[in-house]
């Protein structure tokens, strides 16, 4: 169980290490994949609804600190990310690559919207179709491609670390 | 088999949980500008070394791709130069090279006379926002080279933003281009005082900011204007240059103008900045 914790957390450094370096010098028309939504995500409807909230506090936390100005903005929307994705872990099915797709863009979009709402809503700008074509949907697209591989990769790990588990009782028993 | 332990506390409780706590976390933040000093120093150690060594990776492969691409550019600069050797002399073009070199020497000379009050710290920057939304980046000094919060940041001829938080090696910037950020500015041209305010929207769609409330009712102010920092301002040094103005056009109440700026740093490939270690008082 620790394990899981701790390879979670793992990988949400890695890729907010490379969100904030090499993925911003990748964006195209200034627009970078989301990564952090897709490990939050991937791990809500993988693991469920504890471990989604763990990666998504971890990752959201991470750009508080960084470079938000104030903290806990990012780790409560990227928590409640986590855990509406742990709801479906009962309708996950590995080979159905549909369902991850469907949800890693609903949650980019429910970020997208999370962060319009509380830091340009509040601040009285408020022209969301512009901000929908130019960022929210460019995003959008950007981040579900990107899901294509690194969910199979994320998935990939789940399973060694599933196999790992289910190795270790036989040895106490 | 199983073990049940403490885990079996309804996600849904520590969910609220959570969210009260960082609802608190949200308004005593926002509330009483508290810079989080022991987690900044852990978070700084840990990540920044590797941030820098990413870039470092990045910058290597970047150079390597461009080395190549100035191979490739002599090979054929060097065929049409073949061609062309007897019609050009030696002379000339070391000529056309001098020149460049005194027309770049002289803009760096102009440059440095103008910032040259202020005491500097160069920054490497180490890393990006990483959403779309906001501008905001780390650079790789902090408070062991003397940095502080509010101090200014500049790149080459103008203004990039300002110190909004600080580790010991590390600092966080806002700049200018940010959503949320507001310079108050002066144009050179007319010393009318005015907003300038990063917006995601025209950055977006024409790459300009935009400046507010400048209370020019002769109509003085012209597209190509200087735009510079203000004297009034109680964060940022005056006379730092920000941009040039884009385009102007009168509000409704036919007192002050607003419309948008050009800023003069390049904010996509920014690599390295200045830090001016002088606050304003």
């Amino acid at each position: 169980m620790i394990k899981r914790y701790v390879s979670a957390g793992i990988g949400v450094i890695i890729l907010f290490l490379l969100q904030s370096t090499l993925f911003q010098s990748l964006s195209l028309a200034g627009i970078s994949p989301n990564l952090l939504i897709i490990i939050t995500s991937a791990v809500g409807f993988m693991r469920g609804k504890k471990e989604g909230m763990f990666t998504g506090i971890l990752a959201g936390a991470l750009i508080d600190i960084f470079y938000c100005d104030v903290f806990g903005i990012n780790a409560l929307i990227y928590m409640y990310i986590g855990y509406i994705n742990g709801i479906f872990r009962k309708n996950f099915l590995p080979e159905d690559v549909r369902l991850p797709l469907l949800l890693i863009g609903a949650s980019d979009l429910i970020y997208c919207g999370g962060v319009f709402a509380l830091r340009f809503l509040l601040r009285s700008k408020m022209d969301l179709s512009f901000y929908l074509m130019n960022i929210i949907i460019p995003e959008l697209v950007y981040t579900v491609l990107v899901s294509i591989i690194l969910y199979r990769l994320i998935y990939f790990i789940s399973t060694k670390l599933d196999k790992l588990e289910r190795r270790r009782p036989r040895k106490f028993v | 088999m199983k073990k049940k332990s403490r885990k079996n506390i309804p996600s849904r409780y520590i969910l609220i949980g959570l969210t009260v706590v960082f609802l608190c976390a949200i308004f005593i933040t926002y509330k009483f500008d508290i810079s989080s000093g022991p987690v900044n120093t852990i978070t700084g150690y840990v990540f920044v070394p590797i941030q820098k060594g990413i870039n470092n990776i990045g910058s290597w492969l970047y150079n390597r791709t461009e080395g190549f691409k100035d191979l490739q550019t002599v090979v054929k600069e060097n065929e049409a130069l073949q061609e062309k050797i007897n019609e050009l002399t030696a002379q000339n073009s070391t000529l056309q090279l001098e020149h460049y070199e005194y027309l770049r020497l002289l803009e760096l000379l102009n440059l440095n006379e103008k910032y040259s009050d202020y005491n500097k710290v160069a920054a490497r920057i180490t890393g990006k926002e990483p959403g779309n939304w906001f501008n905001t980046f780390t650079i790789d000094k902090g408070t062991n080279d003397g940095l502080k919060v509010d101090m200014n940041v500049i790149a080459g001829s103008g203004l990039v933003g300002i110190i909004s938080d600080v580790g010991p090696n590390w600092a966080k910037v806002r700049s200018i281009i940010d959503d949320s950020s507001n310079v108050s500015a002066m144009d050179l041209n007319t010393t009318d005082l005015c907003i300038v305010a990063g917006d995601l929207k025209s950055m977006t769609s024409s790459q300009t900011i935009l400046f507010q409330d400048m209370s020019d009712s002769d109509g003085n102010s012209a597209v190509g204007d200087q735009v510079v920092t203000s004297n009034i301002s109680s964060k940022f040094l005056p006379g730092l240059l920000i941009g040039y103005i884009s385009s102007i056009k009168k509000d409704g109440n036919n007192l002050t103008v607003s419309g948008e700026i050009t800023p003069v740093v390049d904010f996509e490939h920014l690599e390295e900045v200045l830090v001016i270690t002088k606050l304003k008082e």
